[in-house]
C-alpha cells in the first residue's frame, strides 16, 4: 500500500499520536472543566497543555485567544460568519478551497457581502498589487490560502499586511502548518485557520483558529462552558466565548501527540523530508512523457508544498485513479474542493489526479509511484 | 477580615484556572486546585485555595485578572480584593 492523500489526511499519524488519544481515553476521559473532580480537571488540563503548545507553535504568547474546532473549515466559518456584517466587502484569492469560497457565497446571499477574487498566475501566484486593486473603503477582510491543496504553491505573505491595511487579514493555513514555519508575527496575519489532522498529525475532528486581540467575532455556538453557569447569558471572554458544548478532547490529546512528534522531530527535519520526497515525485512524474505537473516552478525563491497535481495527456484522472487504486496507490482525483484553483491551473473542469507525500512515505514508495503512473501512461 | 487561614480565588474559566495554576507554580507558590464551594458560586468548576500571603499571591500571579477573592477562616467566606 502507497498512500499518497497526506494532503487530504496524514496517515499513517506517529506513534505519540496513538499514544496520547489512547492514554486519554484510557485512563482520562472526563469532560473538561465540567466538574470538580479529578478526570473532568485532568482532562481540562490536556486542553490547556495542547493549547498552550499549540499558541507557541505559530509564534504567540496569548493562548486564551487560541480557539479549538473540529477542522480548518469549520475554523474559517467562524472566522467569516463571525467577522463579516451587512455590506462588507472581502478580497480573495483565485486559490481558495470551498472552505473559504462557500462561506463567502453565503454571505453574499445572506449579508449583502460582496468579494473579490483576485487571479493568480497558472502556478497559482498572488500578486500583491492585485490585492491592493482590489481594496475598497468597506473591505474588512482579505483572506488567503498560504498553501495550496490543489498545487502546493506557498503564497509569500511578505508585504501583504501592508498592504491590506486595516482589514483583517485571514490566513488559511491548513496545508502550510507543520510543513514549514507558519509563524504570525511573521506573516502578520490577524486570524490563523488551520486543521490538526493533516501536518499536525492529530486524528480527525480537530482544528483550531488564533484571534488576534482587537479583532471581535459574533460565535457561530452558543452554550454550556463550564463557565457562569448561573448565568443564560453567553460568556464573553475567551477561549469560553467561542468553544462551548464538549470538545473533542481525544482529538485534541491526539494533537498534543502530534506536536510532541513534532518537536522530536524537528520542524526543519520534517521540511527537508518532505522537500525531498516532493522534487523526487516532480522530477520523476515531469520524466514521463504526457505526463503534466501542474505549478512546482516559479519564479526566484517561489516555494513549493509535497503536494503534485498531475495529468496524463488524453486520460480522465479518475480512470488513472481507479488504475492507480487497483494498484494499492492512493491518491486523489477531481477538482479538490477547489473548483477556482483548478481554473486557475487550467484544470476545471476534470480536475487533475493528486500525490501528496507525508513524512512517513518512503523513496522506494515514490519510485513505485512514479513507476505505476509511467506504466499507465504508456497503456 | 476574619482571622484568616486560606485565601480562596476564583476564575472566569478554567483556562484561567490552570494558567493560573502554571504561574504559581513557576514562582513556587504553595496552592491547591479544589472544587468551587456551592456558597460562593453555582459553578460546577475548580478553584485555587492558597495559605500564603497576599503578597505573596499577587506576585505570583503577575497582575493576573482574578475573578473573585475570598478570604476563608474555616468557617466563613469573605469577599476582599487581593
Amino acid at each position: 500500500m502507497i498512500y499518497l492523500d497526506n494532503a487530504a489526511t496524514s496517515f499513517p499519524k506517529p506513534a505519540q499520536t496513538i499514544e496520547y488519544l489512547n492514554s486519554f481515553v484510557t485512563n482520562i476521559g472526563g469532560n473538561p472543566g465540567r466538574s470538580g473532580h479529578t478526570l473532568s480537571l485532568e482532562a481540562a488540563r490536556v486542553i490547556f497543555e495542547t493549547r498552550e503548545k499549540l499558541t507557541a507553535f505559530i509564534g504567540m504568547t496569548d493562548s486564551e485567544r487560541l480557539i479549538f474546532t473540529q477542522n480548518g473549515t469549520e475554523s474559517l466559518n467562524m472566522a467569516l460568519l463571525g467577522l463579516l456584517r451587512e455590506g462588507d466587502h472581502v478580497v480573495t484569492t483565485r486559490m481558495e478551497h470551498n472552505s473559504v469560497m462557500r462561506p463567502l457565497e453565503f454571505l453574499s446571499h445572506e449579508r449583502a457581502v460582496s468579494y473579490t477574487a483576485v487571479p493568480c498566475s497558472p502556478e497559482g501566484f498572488l500578486d500583491i498589487d492585485d490585492i491592493r486593486v482590489a481594496l475598497r473603503k468597506n473591505t474588512a477582510a482579505v483572506v488567503i490560502n498560504h498553501g495550496s491543496n490543489v498545487t502546493g504553491t506557498v503564497q509569500s505573505l511578505e508585504g501583504v499586511k501592508d498592504a491590506v491595511g486595516e482589514a483583517v487579514l485571514i490566513v488559511d493555513a491548513c496545508q502550510t502548518i507543520g510543513c514549514m514555519p507558519v509563524d504570525m508575527e511573521t506573516i502578520r496575519a490577524d486570524i490563523l485557520c488551520f486543521s490538526g489532522h493533516k501536518s499536525l498529525f492529530s486524528v480527525q475532528g480537530v482544528g483550531a483558529l488564533y484571534v488576534r486581540s482587537g479583532i471581535e467575532l459574533t460565535p457561530l455556538k452558543f452554550g454550556g462552558t463550564g463557565s457562569k453557569s448561573e448565568s443564560i447569558q453567553h460568556p464573553t471572554f475567551l477561549p469560553d466565548r467561542y468553544e462551548c458544548g464538549t470538545p473533542n478532547t481525544p482529538g485534541i490529546a491526539s494533537l498534543l501527540g502530534g506536536l510532541t512528534f513534532i518537536e522530536k522531530e524537528g520542524l526543519g527535519t520534517i521540511m527537508d523530508r518532505k522537500q525531498a520526497l516532493r522534487r523526487m515525485l516532480v522530477d520523476g512524474l515531469r520524466a514521463i512523457p504526457g505526463v503534466e505537473v501542474y505549478g512546482h516552478k516559479g519564479p526566484e525563491g517561489a516555494s513549493f508544498l509535497a503536494t503534485a497535481a498531475f495529468n496524463i495527456e488524453g486520460r480522465l484522472p479518475s480512470d488513472v485513479g481507479y488504475e492507480l487504486n487497483r494498484r494499492s496507490m492512493y491518491v486523489r482525483i477531481g477538482l479538490h474542493c477547489a473548483p477556482m484553483a483548478h481554473q486557475t491551473v487550467g484544470t476545471f473542469p476534470n480536475g487533475s489526479l493528486r500525490a501528496s507525500p507525508g513524512y512517513f512515505t518512503g523513496e522506494d514508495d515514490i519510485r513505485a509511484f512514479v513507476e505505476a503512473v509511467r506504466e499507465i501512461a504508456g497503456e | 477580615m476574619p482571622e484568616n487561614k486560606a485565601f480562596i480565588l476564583l476564575f472566569r474559566s478554567i483556562h484561567d484556572v490552570l494558567r493560573a495554576e502554571k504561574m504559581l507554580k513557576k514562582q513556587g507558590v504553595p496552592h491547591e486546585l479544589v472544587p468551587v464551594p456551592r456558597n460562593l458560586s453555582s459553578d460546577c468548576g475548580m478553584c485555587i485555595r492558597l495559605d500564603s500571603d497576599a503578597t505573596e499571591i499577587r506576585r505570583g500571579l503577575g497582575g493576573m485578572e482574578i475573578d473573585r477573592s475570598f478570604a476563608f477562616d474555616g468557617e466563613n467566606y469573605e469577599q476582599i480584593e487581593l
